[in-house]
């Protein structure tokens, strides 16, 4: 087991490298940098530029250098921790990042959690009365789920938890918390706000979920397997849960490492919308006015928690199924 | 003074399927009669309602199905009748029945068992539903059983996972996992279909024995009459759902007397058929050879003396595997899968290749076909004269060679695209190897069709709307399409019906015969190779261990491994049963256990050799035999 995990962690590294250096070259893909967006945007408002100024930033950032050698100082300066310098924020990237991504993970982690809780009672119940009523009507509240845009119901859901609730709109506590120490009442402003991204962003996973824990459960339920155990006088509940329900897991479980990044980076428009203190609105904004380390910092962290979501699942998979287990290094 | 009631009686029980809102009758008007302790056999051809009977005893019909009419009393020694056509499939009155006195045991035990749960915990799980017992008390009585049944180690098999068991042990646990709650009746569907002759017999004795210990009810269902013969002490013929004939074991092999059961026990092979003697199926297919004859040259005689059809030397293959569970480091194991094998297969010969699963004998065929690369060895093949060196060949000239070596796979529900038609199916090698255009194919096609007995209007369907036989037949059908030589047929008849299988062993012969082909036919069933094959090869361990003609393999077998997969064949005929103290479990496999001459000493090797004319089995050369009995 220690030694699979060495190899894999092992395999991060190069996996890692390449995709930074992928990452670099995207950014750096668009004309120009930032200085020259930043020059443009003064121009077009009317305002004057000190020629000089500009050439001393350029020069203090490493603008002017060639492109391996941007590369190389951004490449080895991430790996003492120093992710580089926002333009646009004017402050060191752990800065700006920080405290959003902590938030981002909590709301990542609770919307997978409501995910599943909804999806699988509905996905079971589906798949053991397949083309009943109620596996009719839950498939269409599931796919009015995810046909409703996100953003869409984010404003009605701001909407009505403004009316009914008095949550205040936006954000992910009450303003009055905004850069306050972490205390007992931010934490529960927090909780009292996070229902709402949590339901939103969860909404469109589910349905699709549903639907996949329907297929998957139904070509399980037949199998001779499943006879066997109803053979043994296994009552329903406990029959399905056991063994169609068990190996239909198998596919949740190597999907975590797709959903940690599709979650955090899915949800960006509606992170917006609901204006949450997360780190998606930022890489949109990094994006757009080539704030490159801010933006490539940002993927690299996108990038490093897909490595580590596949290895979690991979372990887990290996956990739980013991064909994995016992037979995977057999060729 | 009354009779007690018999353990299971049924009385004119009717199934019916729900099939795109029409009902379709799976089975009518079944009755039978089963005692405490008796063995009761329920023979028929897949599709004829023996399963469907089985799964309206537990309980467990598939949810289109529902019991129409009739009963079917169940009366657990010193408990109350009950009818269980009566009672819901999930009320709890049905599932304390199942598994506790009733239990069952399937054909497949590989998908049958979870590969998610250790064996022993599936077999626990029936006690500890319906016994009132703690986890030790179950843990102990499972270990007892696996114990029972046979497993060397049962502490240790308890937490073995199904799919790190052979096919026999596999069996063996589905076997007490079925028994764990010592059922009143056993109900045995197919049990031993999917597994060699030889572990068949193990298994076939190990219900016998725990059928006495426990004085259960056995209801076997089985086609096979060679096991209803050695198991039954009655027996129900069904045929499309309806009963054809019952009565003890006795009167109907003695004198069957319904037309169908006589029919089904001439379309059996068996051993003592006398040459030339012709299996008459139950329902015989028509072919039309006449195009093929037209195109095909017959070999001259110069080209026939210039070399065996096809020579093996010493082909070797080794696979090699990690062992043990991937966190547990990477220990590499190699095996030898085919070794040294040596062989001969002349022009126009039929070929055939025993022996048990794993032995190698599909490695060799992959091999033959350039599918998988050997490690050593030579292949020769005789092109119409020409000696060509099959290993040597490669790319274009490998493409060029393919059309003459062609194979047809054991399952046709796999090896058919079921998204082609059976026109695509036939066309495709034709469009490989740029045979003709789309107009002349086509006609090739609709020939092939006829040349197997099937109909050329059935060109656009798809393989689904076809019958496990008829699916063989497409399969032979493309293996023929580009004009082979020599044909390889890897356990052709193994999934088919008793029926079906005369029908397509019979078209193999003619086909043989008509257009003059060479075969390699490989199969674990000795009353088939011996109906097919002039010469025989018997494979243990990726080694020939015995080679002979036909009559010489069957009538002299030497070897200790031959003698015991003869022995382990069961006869459809009450005066010879299977000799179960013969065969004790899996010795006859094993090289180290065989006795002198064939047991490799420590200081030599075997060889092949000869004893009669064509006739070779691998033992220790005589002056090494002599030498180590003088020292």
């Amino acid at each position: 087991m220690g030694r699979y995990i060495l190899n894999r962690l092992l395999l991060m590294i190069p996996t890692l490298i390449i995709i930074s250096f992928i990452i670099f070259v995207i950014i750096q893909l668009p004309p120009g940098d930032y200085l020259e967006s930043y020059i443009s945007e003064l121009e077009s408002q009317g305002e004057s530029i000190d020629h000089h100024q500009i050439e001393m930033l350029r020069q203090q950032y490493g603008l002017d250098e060639p492109f391996l050698m941007q590369y190389w100082t951004w490449a080895t300066g991430m790996l003492v921790g120093d992710f580089g310098y926002s333009f646009e924020y004017g402050l060191p990237v752990t800065d700006v990042v920080g405290d959003r991504l902590f938030l981002t993970t909590v709301i990542s982690i609770f919307t997978i959690a409501f995910t599943w809780m909804i999806a699988f009672p509905i996905g079971m119940y589906s798949a053991t009365h397949q083309y009943s009523w109620g596996d009719y009507g839950l498939t269409f509240l599931g796919f009015l789920g995810l046909a409703t845009p996100n953003f869409l119901l984010a404003l009605v859901m701001l909407y009505f938890a403004n009316v009914t609730f008095g949550t205040s709109i936006g954000g992910l506590m009450d303003p009055e918390y905004v850069n306050q120490a972490w205390s007992w009442d931010k934490l529960k402003s927090v909780l009292e706000h996070l229902w709402i991204p949590v339901v939103v962003i969860g909404t469109s996973g589910t349905a699709a979920m549903i639907r996949r824990l329907r297929a998957n459960l139904l070509d399980e339920l037949h199998k001779p397997y499943v006879v066997t155990g109803r053979a043994k006088g296994v009552p329903p509940f406990k029959l399905l849960v056991k063994y169609p329900l068990r190996t239909a897991l198998n596919f949740f479980i190597a999907d975590i490492g797709n959903m940690l990044p599709s979650i955090i980076s899915g949800a960006e428009i509606v992170a917006v919308v609901l204006s949450l203190p997360t780190t998606g609105p930022i890489l949109i904004a990094a994006l757009q006015s080539q704030d490159m380390y801010l933006a490539g910092s940002f993927l690299m962290f996108l990038a490093i928690l897909t490595v580590v979501g596949v290895l979690v699942s991979d372990l887990a998979l290996a956990l739980l199924d013991p064909r994995i287990r016992l037979q995977g290094g057999s060729r | 003074m009354k009779q007690p009631p018999a353990l299971l009686e049924i009385r004119n029980l009717a199934v019916e399927f729900q099939m795109h809102g029409t009902p379709i009758t799976a089975v009518k008007d079944l009755s039978l009669t089963l005692r405490a302790g008796t063995t009761l056999a329920l023979v028929g051809e897949s599709g004829s309602g023996k399963t469907v009977t089985s799964q309206a005893i537990l309980g467990i019909l598939p949810r289109s199905a529902r019991i129409s009419a009739g009963e079917i009393l169940f009366t657990p020694p010193g408990e109350e009748t009950v009818d269980i056509a009566q009672l819901h499939p999930d009320q709890p009155a049905m599932r304390a029945l199942r598994g506790d006195q009733i239990s069952i045991i399937f054909q497949e035990p590989m998908v049958s068992l979870s590969s998610m749960h250790t064996i022993g915990n599936q077999i626990m799980e029936a006690m500890l539903l319906h016994r009132d017992c703690s986890k030790q008390e179950a843990r102990e009585a499972t270990i007892e059983m696996l114990r029972l049944v046979g497993f060397p180690e049962p502490q240790k098999a308890i937490k073995r996972y199904p799919f790190e068991l052979s096919g026999g042990l596999r069996q063996r646990a589905m076997i007490a996992m079925a028994l764990i709650c010592r059922p009143a009746l056993l109900i045995a569907d197919e049990p031993t279909t999917a597994l060699d002759v030889t572990v068949q017999a193990q298994i076939l004795k190990l219900i016998k024995s725990l059928q006495q210990e426990f004085n259960m009810a056995v209801l076997l269902i089985t086609h096979d009459l060679g096991v209803v013969a050695n198991m039954a002490d009655d027996v129900v013929v069904m045929y499309h759902g309806e009963v054809m004939e019952r009565g003890p074991a006795k009167a109907l092999f003695e004198a069957p007397r319904h037309p169908y059961l006589k029919a089904l026990f001439s379309a059996v092979p068996h051993f003592d058929m006398r040459a030339g003697e012709r299996l008459t199926p139950i329902r015989e297919i028509e072919h039309d050879i006449d195009h093929f004859r037209r195109l095909r040259t017959p070999w001259t005689e110069e080209q026939m003396t210039a070399g065996p059809h096809l020579q093996v030397s010493q082909l070797s293959k080794s696979f090699s595997a990690h062992s043990g569970s991937w966190f547990g480091g990477g220990e590499v194991h190699h095996h030898l899968a085919v070794q040294d094998v040596s062989l001969e297969i002349g022009c126009g010969e039929c070929f055939g290749l025993v022996g048990e699963s794993g032995c190698g004998k599909t490695t060799l065929s992959k091999m033959l076909m350039r599918a998988v690369q050997p490690d050593s060895g030579k292949l020769l093949y005789n092109d119409r004269g020409r000696m060509i060196d099959l290993l040597k060949l490669e790319g274009e000239e490998l493409r060029a060679f393919r059309p003459k070596m062609r194979i047809v796979f054991q399952d046709p529900f796999s090896s058919l695209n079921p998204r082609m038609t059976v026109l695509n199916i036939l066309v495709e090698p034709m469009q490989i190897h740029q045979v003709g255009d789309a107009a002349s194919q086509l006609q090739r096609a609709r020939e092939l069709m006829a040349l197997v007995g099937l109909d050329p209007r059935y060109l656009n369907r798809y393989p689904h709307s076809f019958s496990g036989g008829q699916r063989q037949r497409i399969s032979i059908a493309r293996a023929l399409a580009l004009d082979p030589e020599l044909l390889i047929f890897d356990e052709p008849v193994s999934a088919l019906d008793v029926s079906v299988q005369a029908q397509i062993l019979n078209l193999l012969k003619d086909l043989q015969h008509e257009l003059g082909l060479t075969y390699l036919f490989i199969s674990h069933n000795l009353a088939v190779v011996d109906y097919i094959a002039d010469r025989i090869g018997v494979m243990c361990r990726g080694q020939l261990v015995e080679v002979g003609r036909r009559e010489q393999i069957f009538r002299n077998p030497q070897h200790p491994y031959t003698k015991a997969l003869l022995a382990a064949v069961p006869y459809p005929d009450l005066s010879r049963p299977l000799d179960f103290e013969l065969l004790e479990s899996g010795r006859h496999n094993v090289p180290e256990l065989w006795p002198d001459p064939y047991c490799a000493p420590s200081d030599g090797d075997l060889e092949l050799i000869e004893i009669e004319p064509d006739h070779q089995v691998r033992r220790q050369p005589i002056e090494q035999l002599e030498r180590s009995l003088m020292s």
